[in-house]
């Protein structure tokens, strides 16, 4: 319902709302478009067959070619009021139109409409949220990382010495440290040395200053 | 309240108590001795266990849902024979032998609204050597012929919903496997919390990390088919393809090597999880493709400790 106007609810309404001139009810001559799988077809209802119900409503199969059904459709509703004759015609061309559209729809792709599932929705969430927690990606690709740094697939951009050479390493270490052993001592001795030497020459200028 | 007074054990539950504040109270009461006697029992246990010493049993392993699984009989052994021939020659052996160089075409459902278009080009700068076209009401079934003349070897269709991404087809040209996920929980790069700069140019590495059965190995080269086959590892960056329990987290990182046994990694990039709904064996073709295969929730999905990844 509009604010001015009501929708009619009859199958052999022509225009759709529910007006005195418009209801097929109402009126005892009346002729409607109606479309069947594609078809269209013109109903007429006269008031000679008002007492039949079965056969209230004569049906006309319609061309498909648009100008040559407009031209039946005046042929059959000759003599019928102005009304009634534009709004079939009316009718008929809105009809054919969504007809045409119709036809180009289907050729092109269509959406097609899944419907989400709520509760598998959320339990699918709820569990990649579990999974996630049990992945611990962090870890995971700290991990992968260090493991192919010492499958030595960096090749040598990094300096760090890897397993392998770390006894070696130790070794050298061990080495060098005694080796820095005996180095301090002889450096020990040279300081012990150069200590001399020095108060040596302190006593000298004590001895020269007395002169 | 007085009845409080009444220890344990008398014949009484704590839920028989009408009164509700005496209720709660009553069974406050009783959770705290529960959990002082499973603090005790701990510590007894752990008191004989060192008592025991080297005799000692060891120590129970928790069950987890990785420990359970149900064993799926397409696991992949890394030795077996029918598998490696398999990889030889399957859609993805030119790339497996460096004789082709990928080009990815990223492309996304009609009318991309913000989000998704954004997440586009962050995607197309994780991937290197992609492109983002926008479709406009392009039929999928055509343009792929038009993608293989241009020679590019992968598409990626993000598809969309309410303005999130929501799926992803990612299908290999030259007629090669077509798989459908569903993606969820994308974060775009402002919405990660950390302080990197963006990705560049370098070719990042590639980790695939738990991809078992033989549909996951399949999976796990099609993502290794999307970047180039030599990374460099001056850029340091490393994305990654992380599969749990059927869900594949794709993360984007940049790391450096603090020492010899210690590494750290910076999230850069965007982040989403995927999840397999089907796999299809040629380009896609929603009415005539052959699906390898499918994610039927009402079989598959009986088991909580079965995963097909």
């Amino acid at each position: 319902r509009t604010k001015t106007q009501n929708f009619c609810r009859n199958e052999y309404n022509l225009t759709g709302l529910c007006n005195r001139s418009s209801c097929p009810l109402a009126n005892s001559q009346y002729a409607t478009i109606r479309e069947e799988k594609g078809r269209c077809y013109l109903y007429m209802k006269t008031i000679e067959r008002a007492p039949f119900p079965r056969r209230l409503w004569e049906r006309v199969l319609l061309n498909k070619n648009y100008e040559k059904a407009l031209e039946q459709i005046d042929e059959n509703l000759i003599y019928w009021p102005r009304f009634i004759r534009h709004k079939c015609k009316q009718r008929f061309t809105k009809i054919t139109q969504y007809l045409i559209r119709i036809r180009k729809l289907t050729l092109k792709r269509q959406r097609k409409l899944v419907p989400l599932r709520r509760k598998i929705e959320r339990r699918e969430k709820r569990r990649e949220e579990k999974a996630l927690i049990a992945a611990q990606l962090d870890n995971a690709i700290e991990k992968e990382l260090l493991e192919r740094l010492k499958q030595d697939t960096y090749g040598d951009i990094y300096n760090f010495p890897i397993h392998a050479f770390d006894k070696a390493l130790q070794q050298q270490e061990a080495e060098s440290e005694s080796e820095s052993e005996v180095e301090k001592e002889e450096e020990e001795d040279e300081d012990t040395d150069k200590r001399e030497f020095v108060e040596a020459e302190s006593d000298e200028s004590d001895l020269s200053d007395f002169e | 309240p007085a009845p409080e007074r009444v220890l344990f054990p008398p014949t009484f539950s704590v839920s028989e108590i009408k009164n509700k504040q005496r209720r709660h109270f009553m069974f406050l009461r009783w959770k705290q001795q529960q959990r002082k006697e499973k603090l005790a029992a701990k510590k007894k246990r752990r008191k004989e266990r060192e008592a025991l010493g080297d005799k000692a049993p060891p120590k129970a392993i928790p069950k987890t849902i990785e420990n359970q699984r149900v064993y799926d009989e397409t696991t992949v052994d890394p030795n077996d024979e029918e598998v490696a021939f398999d990889e030889a020659t399957d859609e993805f052996a030119p790339y497996f032998n460096r004789q082709t160089v990928p080009k990815i075409l990223i492309t996304t459902s009609d009318r991309p609204r913000g989000r998704t278009v954004r997440f586009c080009e962050q995607l197309s700068t994780v991937i290197p050597n992609s492109h983002v076209y926008y479709r406009r009401g392009l039929a999928l079934k055509r343009i792929i012929p038009q993608c293989i003349a241009r020679d590019f070897t992968d598409l990626i269709v993000i598809n969309e919903d309410r303005k999130i991404p929501n799926g992803l087809v990612l299908s290999h040209l030259p007629d090669g496997p077509t798989a459908h996920f569903r993606m969820s929980s994308v974060r775009l790069r402002k919405e990660i919390k950390r302080k990197g700069k963006e990705p560049t140019e370098h070719v990042p590495e590639v980790i695939l990390n738990n991809f078992t059965t033989r549909l996951g190995h399949s999976i796990g080269r099609m993502f290794a088919s999307l970047f180039p086959h030599d990374p460099q590892f001056i850029g340091r960056q490393v994305a990654t393809f992380h599969n749990q329990r059927d869900y594949i987290f794709f993360r984007f990182h940049r790391y450096i090597f603090k020492s010899e046994k210690k590494v750290g990694i910076q999230e850069l990039g965007p982040r989403f999880t995927l999840k397999l709904r089907s796999l299809q064996k040629g380009t896609f073709d929603s009415k005539f493709g052959e699906y390898e295969w499918i994610h039927k929730r009402r079989e598959m999905d009986t088991s909580r400790r079965k995963f097909h990844l």
